[in-house]
């Protein structure tokens, strides 16, 4: 009866001082420091920084030690935080093409104007658990840092870094084969999601905000599905970089835009299949990806779900809940799923007494609804049994039929509502 | 149980909330959010659209509620919570020390001291007064989300007082089971327009909602609207001509008060299975208590 008990208050009290116990842990080992956690786990924290939608690693770290290490409850933290934030204004979109680019890479093309660059990357190691670092001490491999061959590598990043580094997708241009991004005149601002209510229908610049603080599990699932055939549209890894960039902001005292500082971004840009259509002809699309720090498989993930976002506007068929702009963008948010899944945790019981009264009600006239047909069948239980039997394999078969009546895909979904509006007409 | 926890230690909040602003929003999302009621008010069962925060509870834990009564409360304001009816389950608890600590109100667990009552899934038994405001927190603002789920064609169906999907699914439940099988969240018809959810409230208190004196808001945080009953508006909840509209009953009474004119709740009292049936608004039990004992200590001394 834990929510009769009185003494809510205390329990709640006892229970954030068992949390920051727990959380400690084992006080015989040094306590993690917020620096720790910023230089040595920076993949959670470009994570927490993208779907926390904040560019600061100090916060983003501070979040993940006191979450003790729950990504989600870490990105929430610093939602929360965030909103608390007075707006100064909106900088100048990012100039991504000049970025300073320690990792660049394009599955499309061999070689590229300025170079594919592996940087640092999981792909090539070979997964084996590294037990050397299950030494205590830093630098468990003993061996002193190969200061020669670190510098000559950053060096090597300069270099390339250096060179013009335009666009892979704008190289397909030439021939026109690839469709390039483009301001629209007399665009609209995009809107900011943070202030004003996602609305339906959503233009692109809006998806693509929520698809930049969407679960990175939830894109991921979403994406790969678009892969399986679930609005398949033969995606290629035409670019992804990671690097920095800088930031541009107009003040209203200088009345010209000027850096505010660098961010570490990762961007990809997915190049897709696009059968054409009446107007145009086949051609090849673009999905987009971006993200805080270095987080190349939410971009990816990001941009598979962009394109498959933009079906209407390609007038491809809608077929798979990938393309249904509004199911995605409203299930994308961690924030809100981790809260409301976690909500059944509440106490429901005045919504289960109802429930309760009510079943025990209908369970009542079904008994007595039994009783008064089944009479004559109560003779023989036996030949009851085989008569349950005999009407569960005649419904199994009649579903089957309907099943194979309805050969459409997916469109669990469709019928019901279809049905729900024949039904209301 | 139904007791007021009188073994609380006053807390000292004030340097908790050292940063915030009075009552944790800004002032510019309070007015946002003002804009948003205001409309809601004129426009009575319309769920307007208002860009939620993220607050520092989770979505679906109250944040609705949460930030209607974080813009309207005042210094001066007296604040119950409930969730369930009571003001001692953790949620309550958790969001009325939110406001002790931000906004350092006065709070109460009696209903007629407050002049706000922010509410989850229950109306409280004690009669509201036109000097108070009833605020709900609201998980799914959209009646017809399970027949229609997008939010697109819904709005659309709303602008045209189209509801018939409502009535197909209260007729099919009539053929499928005798009567309405809907026990709460119980769709109603507000100022004879706009269908409207009045929040998972058992249907039992339906009926307090019309023509109720005390100013009715909606708030629901993740999926960003607000919805409003003014006070004195009748609300209908959708029923038919041969099947009325029923609330619940009980055959007990509660087992600590004795109301009969109460939602009860049912409990397990002990591995056999055995059964207890009390009042779910505390408040109104132990209000009830009281007077009895005064009564008792009355005719004693008489």
């Amino acid at each position: 009866m834990y929510v009769a008990v009185k003494g809510g208050e205390r329990a709640i009290e006892a229970s954030w001082r068992l949390l920051d116990k727990e959380r400690r842990g084992d006080t015989h080992l040094a306590e993690l420091s917020v620096a720790q956690i910023r230089a040595q786990l920076r993949l959670a924290v470009a994570r927490v920084m993208t779907e926390g939608s904040v560019y600061d690693e100090e916060l983003a770290a501070l979040a993940i030690k006191q979450a003790a290490g729950d990504l989600v409850e870490a990105i929430f933290l610093l939602r929360a935080y965030r909103t608390t934030l007075p707006r100064f204004g909106y900088t100048e979109p990012l100039k991504t093409e000049a970025i300073h680019a320690e990792r660049r890479i394009s599955a499309t093309f061999k070689d590229v104007p300025g170079g594919q660059l592996l940087g640092p990357t999981y792909d090539y190691t070979q997964r084996l658990l590294d037990f050397a670092l299950l030494a205590d001490g830093d630098d468990a491999h003993g061996a002193p840092p190969d200061h020669a061959a670190t510098a000559q590598l950053a060096g090597k990043a300069q270099t390339a870094a250096a060179e013009p580094m335009p666009r892979v997708v704008a190289l397909l241009n030439k021939e026109g084969l690839i469709e390039q991004e483009s301001i629209t005149p007399d665009a609209p601002e995009p809107g900011d999601l943070s202030r004003e209510p996602l609305a339906f229908p959503a233009s692109r610049a809006t998806r693509l905000q929520n698809l930049a603080r969407g679960d990175e599990g939830f894109l991921l699932a979403m994406g790969y599905a678009t892969q399986r055939g679930y609005a398949h549209s033969h995606p290629f890894a035409g670019e992804i970089r990671f690097g920095s960039v800088a930031v541009e902001m107009e003040l209203d005292e200088l009345g010209e835009a000027v850096e505010i500082g660098d961010i570490d971004i990762t961007e990809c840009q997915m190049i897709n299949q696009f059968a054409g259509s009446a107007e145009a002809p086949p051609s090849f699309t673009q999905g987009y990806g971006l993200a805080f720090g270095h987080s190349e498989r939410k971009a990816m993930a990001m941009a598979l779900v962009d394109r498959a976002l933009r079906a209407e506007e390609l007038g491809e068929t809608l077929r798979s809940p990938t393309q249904d702009v509004e199911f995605m963008l409203s299930h994308s948010d961690n924030v809100e799923a981790s809260g409301f899944v976690q909500h059944l945790k509440l106490p429901h019981y005045v919504d289960f007494q109802s429930e309760l009264e009510l079943v025990r009600k209908l369970r009542a006239k079904h008994a007595a609804a039994a009783a008064a047909g089944g009479t004559a069948s109560a003779a023989s239980a036996n030949a009851h049994d085989e008569h349950a039997a005999a009407s569960a394999r005649s419904a199994a078969q009649q579903a089957e039929r309907q099943s194979a009546s309805n050969p459409g895909e997916n469109n669990a979904e469709g019928n019901a509502t279809s049905a729900a509006q024949e039904q209301a007409a | 149980m139904n007791a007021r926890d009188t073994a609380a230690p006053a807390p000292d909040y004030d340097s908790a909330a050292e940063g915030y602003n009075f009552a944790y929003l800004d002032e510019q999302t309070k007015r946002m959010i003002r804009r948003a009621l205001l409309k809601a008010v004129a426009v009575p069962g319309y769920q307007v659209p208002f860009a939620a925060r993220e607050m520092p509870l989770p979505f679906g834990w109250g944040t609705g509620g949460i930030q209607v009564t974080a813009s309207i409360i005042g210094r001066d304001d007296t604040l119950k919570v409930i969730d369930q009816g009571s003001d001692e389950t953790t949620n309550a608890v958790n969001i009325r020390r939110f406001f002790a600590r931000t906004a350092g109100v006065k709070t109460t667990r009696r209903t007629v001291e407050a002049s706000i009552v922010q509410t989850r899934h229950r109306i409280p038994e004690t009669p509201l007064t036109d000097q108070q405001i009833l605020v709900y927190q609201v998980p799914n603002p959209e009646p017809l989300y399970r027949l229609e789920p997008r939010v697109a064609e819904s709005r659309k169906l709303h602008a045209l007082a189209d509801y018939g999907l409502i009535s197909v699914k209260l007729y099919e439940d009539i053929v499928h089971h005798g009567s309405i099988a809907t026990t709460y969240d119980y769709p109603v018809i507000v100022n004879n327009r706009y269908l409207a959810s009045p929040s998972p409230i058992p249907k039992y208190d339906n009926p307090k909602m019309h023509m109720n004196p005390a100013l009715q808001l909606f708030g629901a945080g993740r999926e960003r609207r607000i919805h409003a009953i003014p006070p004195y508006t009748p609300v209908r909840s959708l029923d038919f001509d041969d099947h009325p509209f029923e609330v619940q009953r009980w055959d007990h009474a509660c087992a600590l008060c004795g109301s009969t004119q109460s939602f009860l709740d049912e409990m397990i009292v002990d591995d056999s299975g055995k059964r207890m049936f009390v009042c779910s608004d505390s408040d109104y039990c132990h209000e009830r208590r009281e007077q009895q004992a005064g009564a008792n200590d009355a005719g004693e001394h008489a």
